[in-house]
């Protein structure tokens, strides 16, 4: 109720900004607990995320991991299905294109492995994430749990190839060998130059652009298309979805393919536009951050973008004070991190009556 | 027009609630202006308004939910500053919700118990509770099984159960919102005997609703609320139900629509010895056989629960028979060859569902996504893939024009509607899909008066223009002022059709019954 009475523009604006600020009030006053100036490491964050020379790349370079798992969990949250498994999904993903990039990089052109391998990332994410929605649509396995049992087995399935079948000859480390040269996703800094224009070097590759992309056809696939609207129509009333003449098990797994297919394409940045072979644990969590970069963006490919943008300076700038601080450990990093997701994420609506009640007010004396 | 200023004296004992110049309002929407209501202690007193026209708020007002931006609020004499349903509790105000509150799993005990355990323990507090509430239950004739499970008891129990734990908490003022939208006929009887009873015994009684005969069968006074403002308070003896039906709406209305002569062609839907068990076994629907014809509208009478759900749903294809044939545009619909709700739709069946909210539409839909839903592949709104919102936001102004649904504004969600508006957007959508059979269940609950009638024009032009109409309603006015012909079913079993000119209530109600005599030809 006291939600429908706020303006729109702060539901979607206002709150999720003093979300954030509630989070870094408190993630200051325990920085000046450990004896540090509160605004200082403000100030080392902001620069390390986007002044610092390299830091924009790098940061732009985790937003990219953010915005395909934020994407994923969105998608699948429009059939009302919560999609923990982004984790699982983006591994095999990783593991798609490895296998392709491994099989066909002495073979054929390198474009054309490049572009294999992007529709197998997505394809082995799609079925990693169909399969769990087979067995909520069929057998009523709940997806919460299956995906979750589905992270832990492809992280065993691929602990058991890297090190065993695709371990490189030679080598100690769970990790298969480098792709053939030019199997890879252009870096962005690498194509500035190229047109002439001086950028610093950084991890941010092409797998950028894609994850921009798929943004823009999410947005079309969820309000444009037929088949989203048949999405949101069995995740808002599935028995309305019935009537309708919809077949909801059907949408269920097509959703969740479609959602695991965004979560594999997270590979592309790590694999494909940074490895260039597949490692044990390049998911590092992203997987599981996307729930809280969707929470945070309301499941609006634009709002995934500002939240991944967000989640993304803070793991960047959140290195940087790492490194500048004695008293300010990894460990603290993660705690701010938790923070924001913690007042944006499970917080979400605790300002909301406080609002309601400032905009109820205000509207009274206008009117 | 009011007689508001015989009751407005300022003398402090005869009213339990006096509420003078309340105000609230919601962003740009005043939905309560300067009203005023006084209600008599012991009586029972209605409070009467199409739905959006304030009368929610108003209570809400009453009971702590909202605060009045201006205004005051008076019980028993005494002004009041009512910040919380606790506030509104202590001072002796009870409410039973339309939607009620009550833990399916626990017994009416613990239910009514739940908050109020006292603080000697569980068991004793329980104990103390059982004396209690078996005292009340004698006072007041609300004969309840305090240890029965809640969900087990049917709606018209778990109603008593709300109006006893009210009684519980000490209130001297009950309000009532809505309270017979869920009840049978039977039940709302039943309802209405309590009431009086607790009127007898001092109880002040403020029921919410918008069903006139309600109005007339039950209360002392009666307050009509409009747009937000008090248009009348009357001594409900001194008024009839055309008199009030014209001030709720604010122009003259006709309670019962024409209803020219039928023209009856050919069978469009024919039904033979179809039976339906549920997922547990039991039986549902036995046995029935009956035929539509196009241009006719068959009504489908019974007291609510008596398969009458299930046949709309298995003739829409939601739901399939386990035995029996089913023919529908030369189509044979069977147990072993069953048709999908799309399919069915394919060979020119609508249908208006009895629970819009859930099935009808989607609430958090805008109202031109709700409308086309279930039709959202119609080559006129886009291409194969995408659709084209500009087309979207077309149909439906169309279809609003077409069913007066107010406000005529596409992009609002289906949920900001009224009841009556969002009712008309359904019949909008599954009438312009120009059917040659329509399934219509419970076409006006919880509906205001002014849509009641234009959706029973409408329905009654689509029969003249040919389809075949079956119409499932609990309202047995609603099936008696429609129904060129009226099927009564009763546990599942059809127990025979009557035809218009034979039918009248006390016939048809020993058939629901399950009564049957030689007269009632099947």
């Amino acid at each position: 109720m006291t939600q429908n009475q706020l303006p729109r523009w702060v539901d979607i604006g206002l709150l999720p900004l003093i979300n954030i600020l509630a989070a870094f009030i408190v993630a200051g006053i325990i920085i000046a607990l450990v004896g540090e100036n509160p605004f200082e490491a403000l100030a080392v964050m902001v620069k390390g995320a986007f002044v610092y020379k390299g830091s924009l790349g790098y940061t732009l370079y985790y937003t990219t991991n953010f915005i395909f798992t934020g994407l994923a969990v969105a998608v699948a949250f429009h059939a009302m299905l919560f999609n923990i498994g982004g984790e699982g999904q983006a591994a095999m993903g990783g593991l798609g294109v490895g296998l392709i990039a491994l099989w066909l990089g002495p073979i054929l052109h390198p474009l054309f492995v490049v572009i294999l391998a992007i529709a197998a990332a997505a394809a082995f994410g799609a079925i990693w994430g169909a399969i769990p929605g087979y067995l909520q649509a069929k057998r009523g396995s709940h997806i919460v749990i299956t995906t979750i049992m589905f992270n832990f087995i492809a992280a065993s399935i691929l602990v058991w190839l890297l090190a065993g079948m695709l371990i490189a000859p030679g080598q100690m480390s769970p990790e298969t060998s480098r792709f053939e040269e030019g199997v890879s996703l252009m870096k962005i800094h690498e194509l500035a130059n190229y047109f002439g224009w001086k950028m610093a070097r950084s991890p941010l590759n092409l797998s950028f652009v894609i994850a921009l992309l798929s943004c823009l056809g999410v947005w079309v696939l969820i309000w444009r298309t037929r088949l989203g609207y048949v999405i949101r129509a069995t995740g808002f009333s599935p028995k309305a979805s019935i009537y309708a003449g919809h077949q909801p098990a059907r949408i269920i797994i097509l959703a969740m393919a479609i959602s695991g297919a965004l979560a594999g394409m997270m590979a592309l940045n790590e694999v494909l536009g940074v490895h260039e072979r597949v490692i044990l644990n390049f998911t590092a969590g992203y997987g599981f951050t996307g729930i809280a970069v969707a929470l945070m963006g309301r499941n609006h490919p634009v709002g995934i973008i500002f939240a991944s943008l967000l989640f993304g300076a803070l793991y960047q700038g959140g290195a940087e004070l790492d490194f500048e601080f004695q008293t300010i450990t990894r460990e603290m990093v993660l705690m701010i991190q938790g923070l924001i997701i913690l007042f944006s994420g499970a917080l979400a609506y605790m300002f909301t009556p406080w609002l309601a009640r400032f905009f109820v007010r205000a509207e009274g004396q206008n009117g | 027009m009011s007689s508001k200023t015989e009751k407005n004296g300022d003398t402090k004992s005869p009213f339990a609630i006096a509420l003078k110049a309340i105000n609230k309002q919601f962003g740009p929407v005043r939905a309560n202006q300067d009203i005023d209501l006084n209600v008599r202690a012991g009586t029972v007193h209605g409070l009467i308004g199409e739905n959006g026209a304030g009368k929610a708020t108003l209570v809400s007002i009453l009971y702590g939910f909202y605060t009045a931006d201006s205004g005051t609020i008076s019980v028993n004499g005494t002004p009041l500053n009512i910040k919380g349903s606790a506030d509104a509790i202590a001072h002796g105000i009870g409410m039973v919700h339309q939607h009620f509150m009550l833990v399916p799993i626990f017994t009416v005990l613990e239910n009514i118990i739940l908050g109020h355990e006292g603080q000697k323990g569980l068991q004793a507090g329980m104990e103390d509770g059982r004396a209690e509430l078996e005292r009340l239950s004698n006072q007041y004739g609300l004969d309840v099984p305090l240890d029965a499970v809640v969900s087990e008891l049917p709606v018209g129990i778990q109603q008593r159960v709300e109006i006893l734990k009210a009684l519980y908490r000490g209130a001297k003022i009950l309000i009532l919102d809505e309270p017979t939208g869920v009840l049978t006929p039977q039940e709302t009887d039943q309802l209405f005997e309590i009431l009086k009873t607790l009127r007898q015994q001092g109880v002040t009684i403020l029921l919410i609703t918008h069903k006139l005969r309600e109005i007339m069968a039950i209360t002392d006074y009666v307050s009509v609320m409009r747009g937000g403002k008090m248009v009348a308070h009357l001594d409900t003896g001194d008024t009839d139900p055309t008199k009030l039906a014209e001030l709720m709406v604010g122009r003259p209305v006709l309670l019962e629509a024409d209803y020219p002569d039928a023209n009856i062609k050919d069978v469009q839907l024919d039904v033979k010895h179809l039976s339906y068990q549920d997922s547990a076994g039991a039986p549902v629907i036995s046995d029935i056989s009956f035929a539509l014809h196009a241009g006719e509208i068959l009504g489908i009478a019974g007291v609510s629960g008596n398969g009458q759900s299930e046949l709309l749903e298995i003739l829409a294809g939601i739901l399939q028979p386990t035995d029996g044939d089913i023919h529908i545009a030369g189509k044979h619909i069977t147990a072993e060859q069953p048709l999908g709700p799309a399919e069915v739709k394919a060979l020119g069946v609508a249908h208006v569902p009895e629970d819009r909210h859930a099935v009808g539409m989607v609430l958090p839909f805008s109202a031109a996504e709700t409308s086309v839903l279930g039709y959202e592949t119609n080559e006129a709104l886009g291409d194969s893939w995408f659709f084209s919102p500009s087309r979207l936001k077309t149909h439906c102004a169309k279809l609003m024009q077409a069913f007066d649904v107010r406000p005529a504004n596409p992009s609002l969600k289906s949920s900001q509607f009224s009841g009556g508006n969002q009712q008309k957007i359904v019949l909008a959508r599954e009438i312009s899909s120009d059917p040659k059979i329509l399934l219509v269940g419970q076409p006006t609950r919880g509906v205001d008066i002014g849509a009641i009638e234009f959706i029973h024009k409408e329905l009654i032009a689509l029969r003249d223009r040919g389809c075949a109409i079956l119409l499932v309603s609990v309202e047995l006015d609603e099936i008696l002022s429609l129904s060129d012909r009226i099927m009564v079913m009763n546990n599942g079993q059809h127990m025979g059709v009557v035809s218009r000119d034979e039918a009248d209530p006390q016939k048809l109600g020993l058939l629901m019954a399950g009564i049957t005599d030689g007269a009632a030809a099947s």
